[in-house]
């Protein structure tokens, strides 16, 4: 930099060409010095989260697996409309409906319902389009993402591994799988 | 009719013998999972933690890993020395606790048991002849690999540790001249009655424990392996357990200069200001084992602390080091101090 310009950042650092004194020569102050700096590093706050012990605080909008909702008596929620797998951008989704059987009113909430659900969770781009597709609330994204796991085929999540535990049976659980997620308002 | 041998004592020392060994064994063997945990602390880590509570079976896992990984002899190598090498640096690195004293006399059935394997009266020169075997271990690994890099590693450890060993060996001869004695035990007596060595020997204990570290192939004079620089040094060749052999002997060797300077220079298994005399002999002994052992693991302790904190050196600068600084300072050091030791003999009073 030249001697008329101006420095435009408060940076600048002047560089100190003075010869080492003898003691500094010596180093081993210096070294001192430095061995201090990373004792005082064992106090320090870690910031490493110990991962499944413990897990970060996602935010309230965080979009994670999907779940399959029931209503508060325990009933499922979803129709198979289709809809969800229409919206799906990754077309991850694939269901097959079935008709409700008198019996099975404490089953399901309408008279139709899905017999199969899959989501194939290496082709979901964890978009939420289905989610605001949905016009039951059937299905939402949780606060958890998808394990790791050694075979591809075990991505593909049916009906069993997709439903929430069942609201009276085991209500912790469905609190847990509920978690604090708010859902997002569908944009219109 | 037997010989008059003294079959108890045979016993005895068989038994003390295992007991070090194994210690020695245990110790360099949690050394590594501290090496691993400071090391972690020191960065804003959290070191291992996995394998056990806090981690503590880690040094088992990294053992057993070693055991099960592929036994690989070059085709080239010279089979015989490809082995003796590793074997060597672990026995040399084993040898050297056999003249430690490692605390009192202990008084056990009617007998006095000294917990000191040999009190050889060259304990001193014993320790350094074993250690300068030390880079045989290094030397015979780097060359029978037949590999330029394990070669060159080979080269580049030797020279450095017998540049080394001539300030430590100075350093030395100024502190013998001051407690006048050879024997470890000796020294430790006396540094019980009087004053621990460091404070007559200030400067060679300065220079004793830069040669240690450069001895120990610890940072910042850890150029042999200098992992990211050099291929992987003199161990170049080696896989499973031999190449857990060296870096073993490694962490044994460090055990074992921590135990030297804290006898030498801090007074062994001395409690500072307490007269052992005036309690139970046997409690004594065993409170002097545990402080030794405080010592050493303060030692161990700066040996970790250095290697995470101080770079490494650049090879000029190491022989600079050596050769231009070390030496002549030692060599004042022993100068000096013979001067004043020839004073006081002749009864000058200051």
């Amino acid at each position: 930099m030249g001697v008329n310009m101006q420095a435009l950042t408060s940076r600048l650092k002047q560089v100190d060409r003075r010869k080492m004194s003898f003691i500094e020569r010596l180093y081993l102050v210096a070294i001192f010095k430095g061995m201090m700096i990373t004792f005082m590093h064992m106090f320090k706050k870690k910031p490493t989260i110990n991962y499944p012990e413990k897990t970060r605080p996602f935010s309230p909008v965080f979009r994670g697996l999907h779940i399959l909702n029931r209503d508060e008596e325990g009933r499922e929620n979803c129709t198979a409309c289709g809809l969800c797998a229409v919206a799906c951008p990754a077309e991850a989704i694939t269901m097959e409906a079935a008709e409700r059987q008198t019996g099975e009113e404490n089953l399901y909430r309408e008279e139709k319902y899905a017999a199969k659900y899959e989501i194939n969770m290496l082709r979901c781009i964890f978009c939420g389009l289905c989610e605001e597709a949905c016009p039951k609330d059937a299905i939402y994204l949780s606060e958890t993402f998808a394990p790791a796991d050694y075979q591809r085929k075990q991505f593909i999540y049916n009906k069993g591994e997709l439903l929430i535990p069942h609201p009276k049976e085991d209500p912790e659980a469905y609190k847990k799988a509920l978690g604090n997620r708010v859902k997002r308002e569908s944009i219109n | 009719m037997l010989l008059a041998i003294d079959w108890f004592l045979i016993v005895e020392k068989l038994v003390l013998i295992v007991i070090v060994v194994m210690a020695s064994l245990l110790i360099a063997m949690y050394a590594t999972y501290g090496e691993r945990k400071i090391a972690a602390v020191l960065q804003d880590r959290r070191g291992p933690n996995r394998a056990g509570p806090f981690g503590i079976l880690q040094p088992v896992a990294d053992g057993l890993k070693l055991f099960f990984k592929e036994e690989i002899i070059p085709n080239f190598s010279s089979k015989f020395l490809f082995i003796l090498g590793p074997s060597l640096a672990m026995l040399t690195a084993i040898m050297t606790g056999a003249v430690v004293p490692w605390g009192h006399t202990i008084h056990f059935f009617d007998r006095d048991i000294s917990l000191q394997i040999a009190d050889v009266n060259v304990g001193m020169l014993y320790v350094f002849a074993v250690v300068s075997m030390g880079v045989y271990g290094i030397m015979i690994g780097g060359w029978a690999s037949n590999n330029k890099y394990s070669l060159m590693g080979g080269l580049r450890a030797a020279s450095q540790i017998i540049s080394y060993e001539l300030p430590m060996g100075i350093s030395l001869i100024a502190l013998l001249m001051v407690t006048g004695t050879l024997s470890l035990k000796e020294m430790v007596v006396q540094q019980q009655t009087g004053y621990w060595n460091i404070i007559y020997q200030p400067l060679g204990f300065l220079i004793f424990l830069i040669c240690a570290f450069a001895e120990c192939n610890r940072t910042p004079f850890d150029l042999a392996e200098a992992e990211n620089e050099l291929i992987g040094g003199y161990h170049t060749e080696y896989s499973s357990m031999k190449l857990g052999f060296y870096l073993f002997s490694e962490y044994i060797n460090m055990f074992v200069s921590s135990v030297i300077m804290a006898t030498l220079f801090f007074g062994g298994y001395d409690i500072p200001f307490i007269n052992e005399a005036d309690y139970n002999q046997n409690w004594m002994a065993l409170f002097g084992i545990m402080m030794l052992m405080t010592k050493v693991v303060c030692f161990i302790f700066l040996f970790m602390w250095v290697r995470w904190t101080i770079p490494r050196f650049r090879y000029d600068q190491l022989m600079n080091l050596g050769w231009r600084i070390l030496i002549p300072l030692a060599l004042v050091n022993m100068l000096v101090t013979g001067g004043l030791v020839l004073l006081k003999q002749n009864h000058w009073h200051f």
